[in-house]
């Protein structure tokens, strides 16, 4: 199969998903059968394409032009490549935690919420497999629009107040500074095309340049850089799946990705370095790193504090870009594989502990591993691989932004670093700690606590995104060579590559 | 028989408009409608297809030369306006059947009927026709049938409204015609082409200008351009919501081309946009409709209202590319006029549907109204994505000029206006899309489902036009541009 037929595929299975899914309304096995075939042929799909892609083929799909200059194509690199691989691969383990959870929970109009979650990975899709920057923004607001209903889904007076918040921040950030940016980038360089090196060296001046990096960075406000962080603790008000692969994978990695892509292929990174034109950039995200992490410090409710934590962890991707050196380009490409893996994770563990306990604040967790083992082992080995210790996955984008920051010699990085991970331990490790050491709440007995885990499907999938922490400790060659490959495209000198 | 369809164009619905009016009876009145709408975009795109081969048409009526007789002209901006009316039109014209039926009195729908192909006919005889009074004339056909369609709404306000516009309508074809007598006074014809070419070496001439001045002000009330623009939404909204979707999809847009066709054609752009402010003035107007009127249609509680000061809105887009007056303004208003006549047609059509099934269109009655109509509703989601302008609808098209058009010219600060404007038809969609997608059904709402197919397909036909013209603009935006390039080179 040629590579722009597997794109064509990769955008049609979602979308043939959400047309199918109706048609199963009043039969949910079959429903939600639909979903899980989808998501594996989803992934069939993908990973035929990273075959191609590691082969150091780019295929290329060329849609429709909308207006001359203007057109939906598509074209595969390795950052995409590995930003599709995590949100299709995730979306299986997620369809199968959805069962457990959506049942589990009761939840109502159920096959609306397989149909938006469908057309959101579309949306993921076509952002990671963009070619310019007119195609990547119309799915990113494929990708807004299509989630908004998931935000709302519970229809209580306070998910509708937080898809109010969701959507005037996300759609309106897009139109009032993303799009003008991308006129403002067609208009100066004269096509919107992403090209390795970037399309704007020697087309722009210098302040210019970091004035229309604020555009791009704020406009994406999926990244969640401060102070555009808001509708992301407040989109926790939606069914735990979502939180779990939109607000911690795909919509976010969707936005993180989109700055990545920018300032790789639009910008370049030897141009941003000589202009100087991302500085500030690095000061914002590890502010937001901080601060973020300090927020979550002091959330009781759990899938809040993980919101935040995830806001702090997006800007790790947004500092690593912004450094704009090929080492710090690697971090953030892999962070955004590691830290989906991670939070996955929590995520999972959180919403299962709603479903089987009906506890949603870190204060009530006292004592719960013993009741529930497999979910806050997982929920451990999650937080570990955030926090960045060996083996796990998350050890691997620390060390590559360590590596960019010492190059550099910039100390502020370091101290971000340094700072981030022990707020990582406080803010995570002592969930766990309660959850294994504490003794129950309300004078349980010593001694025998009947194991109560979350309905099957929940725990299979939340251990096997743990297992896939663990597993990315070894497998980091895999998309740390893809890495390599774009930035040394970017970088004919190349970085030292050590063992 | 080729050579007659501009004729035809402007006689076939007047002859329906009789024959509708003799026949009295409903349903053969209907019938005679439906045969008049589906010909008419036949007519048009024929002769679309043969200005764009064999360039502009004239057609003298009865063989008088054009300085004395009346002489339709066609050319590419004309011939776009033809299809845009009539293609709509054709569209919308299953819809009427049930619509009509559940808002009129049996004993008027008839006439109804008749005023409305008069009103088509007025439309397009404005659109076609190449001498200044001939204007007037159609102008006045479709407008006194305008007044007759607004004051057949149900509701008794519709009377008070069109009256409202009965005055406002005679003000503005006053000051049109003014003008002309003017441009009569100094040149001698009433052809719009011998106007334009004898223009030139009196152009600066006092009653030159007030003629200027008294049509500029006379045609922007009819195309309703802020701030004269008070006698729209109440139209709008008290009209039969067919007689809304019609008007609201094609009126306005005639008084666009006509404006268009006396600036750049007619006076020019040298003396219209070089010499005198017009372009400044028109600026200030488009950005405060942009703003004021889509503002203001956030805090309505009616939604046809509310739509209807959206359109106030969205003319300011339209005339803002026309004030812009370079290659990309003038494409992506023009581009504009399509578009956007798609997306509220279709709007106002979901609306109708909501209106037909559970009788109000009061945002309050419709809560939860999504669960019950699922397939209107998410129609109404879509095109009003158009009218914000995301990507991947056709007003995203018309956006994406007006902002390059602002950058062409270096006015950075214009683009963020445009795109800022477009965030508050976020907040007005959304707040429909909110109620009737996330609040539980109210009792009164048991029993209503989605409309029947008849009038269910030509809202779905529009909504996939707005996706696909937002897809593949080839079409729309490619004779948008010819348009505009046709309108800066003149007529001379």
């Amino acid at each position: 199969m040629t590579g722009a037929s597997l794109i064509a595929l990769a955008l049609l299975i979602p979308t043939a998903t959400s047309l199918l899914i109706p048609l199963f309304r009043e039969r949910p096995n079959m429903r939600e059968a639909t979903t899980l075939v989808g998501a594996v042929a989803l992934f069939a799909v993908v990973v035929l394409l990273l075959v191609e892609v590691m082969a150091g083929g780019r295929p290329a799909l060329h849609l429709v032009d909308v207006l001359p200059g203007l057109s939906i194509a598509f074209n595969v690199e390795p950052l995409g490549m590995l930003f599709a691989v995590i949100a299709s691969g995730l979306w299986i383990v997620n369809s199968l935690y959805s069962i457990g959870y959506m049942r589990g929970e009761n939840e109502p109009r159920q096959t609306s919420f397989y149909v938006f979650f469908a057309v959101a990975i579309a949306g993921a899709m076509g952002v990671a497999l963009a070619g310019n920057l007119f195609t990547l923004f119309l799915f990113y607001e494929v990708l807004t629009l299509s989630t908004y209903p998931l935000v709302t889904h519970r229809a209580t007076p306070e998910a509708v107040r937080a898809g109010r918040l969701y959507l005037m921040m996300l759609l309106g950030a897009s139109m009032l500074l993303l799009l003008p940016a991308i006129a403002w980038t067609g208009f100066t360089a004269g096509t919107l095309n992403f090209e390795p090196g970037g399309i704007l060296s020697g087309k722009i001046g210098n302040v210019a340049m970091a004035g229309l990096l604020a555009l791009f960075v704020f406009g994406t406000a999926k990244a969640a850089v401060m102070p555009l962080h808001f509708w992301l603790p407040a989109a926790m008000v939606a069914p735990t799946p979502v939180s779990a692969l939109l607000h911690a994978v795909a919509v976010v990695k969707a936005g993180v990705f989109t700055v990545l892509k920018i300032i790789v292929y639009v910008f370049g990174i030897d141009t941003l370095a000589e202009a100087g034109a991302s500085e500030w950039l690095v000061y914002v995200a590890g502010f937001t790193v901080v601060t973020a992490s300090l927020i979550a410090l002091r959330q009781d409710d759990l899938k809040r504090r993980l919101a935040y934590s995830t806001v702090s962890q997006l800007s790790f991707v947004v500092m690593g870009a912004a450094m704009a050196v090929s080492a710090g380009i690697i971090g953030s490409g892999l962070h955004i594989a590691m830290h989906a893996a991670g939070k996955i994770t929590l995520f999972f563990c959180a919403g299962a502990i709603a479903v089987a306990t009906h506890k949603t604040k870190v204060s009530e967790l006292d004592g719960i591993g013993r009741a529930m083992p497999i979910t806050m082992t997982a929920f451990l080995i999650g937080s570990l691989s955030i926090i960045g210790l060996p083996p796990l996955g998350g050890m691997w984008s620390k060390w590559w932004l360590m590596l960019a920051a010492a190059e550099q010699g910039r100390l502020f990085v370091i101290f971000v670093l340094i700072a981030s991970t022990l707020l990582n331990v406080a803010y995570l490790l002592s969930i766990v700690a309660r959850a294994f050491f504490a003794a129950p709440r309300g004078g349980a007995q010593e001694g025998k606590v009947s194991v109560n885990e979350a309905p099957w499907p929940c725990v299979v999938a939340l251990s096997l995104t743990a297992l896939l922490c663990v597993l990315l400790f070894f497998l980091v060659e895999i998309p740390q060579g893809m890495l390599l490959e774009i930035t040394q495209t970017a970088d004919p000198a190349g970085v030292s590559i050590d063992e | 028989m080729q050579a007659q369809l501009p004729a035809l164009q402007v006689v076939l619905p007047l002859f329906g408009a009789l024959l509708a009016a003799m026949v009295r009876r409903s349903r053969p009145a209907y019938g005679i409608t439906v045969i008049v709408s589906l010909l008419m975009p036949v007519i048009s795109w024929l002769l679309l297809v043969q200005v764009r081969n064999e360039g502009p048409i004239s057609y003298v009526f009865g063989n008088w030369s054009a300085e004395l007789g009346i002489e339709y002209r066609i050319d590419l901006v004309n011939a776009l306006l033809l299809v845009l009316v009539s293609t709509v039109g054709a569209v919308i014209i299953p819809f009427a059947r049930k619509s009509v039926a559940a808002e009129i009195p049996e004993d008027r729908i008839a006439w109804f009927y008749s005023v409305y192909l008069l009103c088509m006919c007025g439309l397009l005889g404005v659109a076609i026709t190449g001498d200044a009074f001939n204007v007037f004339v159609f102008l006045e056909i479709s407008s006194l049938a305008t007044y007759i369609l607004i004051a057949l709404g149900r509701d008794r306000r519709a009377l008070l409204a069109a009256y409202q516009y009965l005055i406002m309508g005679t003000i503005g074809a006053t000051f049109y015609v003014i003008g002309v007598g003017m441009l009569y006074a100094m040149t001698g014809t009433l052809n719009l082409a011998m106007i334009a070419e004898r223009i030139v070496d009196i152009e600066t001439t006092r009653p030159v200008l007030a003629a200027l001045a008294f049509i500029v002000v006379g045609i922007s009330l009819k195309l309703a351009l802020f701030p004269l623009h008070v006698w729209l939404p109440n139209a709008y909204a008290y009209a039969p919501s067919f007689a809304t979707v019609f008007l609201a999809a094609t009126a306005t847009k005639i008084a666009i081309y006509l404006f268009v066709r006396f600036l750049f054609s007619v006076f020019g752009v040298g003396l219209v946009f070089t010499d005198l402010p017009v372009s400044f003035i028109l600026i200030v107007l488009s950005v405060a409709a942009m703003f004021g009127a889509a503002t203001v249609a956030v805090f309505q509680s009616d939604i046809k209202r509310m739509l209807a000061y959206s359109s106030v809105g969205q003319i300011g887009y339209i005339t803002l590319g026309i004030a812009l007056a370079n290659l990309n303004g003038l494409t992506g208003g023009m581009v504009h006029v399509l578009n956007h006549a798609l997306i509220k047609g279709a709007l106002f059509m979901a609306i109708g549907a909501v209106v037909f099934r559970a009788g109000s269109c009061a945002i309050e009655d419709i809560a939860g109204i999504g669960r019950r109509m699922p397939i209107t509703m998410s129609a109404f989601v879509i095109a009003g994505f158009g009218l914000i302008g995301v990507p991947g609808t056709a007003g995203f098209v018309s956006k994406w000029y007006l902002i390059i058009a602002s950058l062409d010219k270096g006015w950075w600060w214009l683009a963020f206006l445009i795109v800022a404007s477009s965030v508050i038809a976020v907040v007005y969609v959304g707040r429909v899309i909110e109620v009737a997608w996330f609040r539980e059904p109210n009792d009164a709402l048991k029993g209503v489902k989605d409309p029947p197919l008849e009038i269910l397909a030509p809202i779905l036909i529009m909504v996939f036009a707005i996706v696909y013209f937002g897809v593949d603009a080839d079409l729309t935006a490619g004779l948008a541009s010819e348009a505009a390039e046709a309108l800066l080179a003149g007529l001379r």
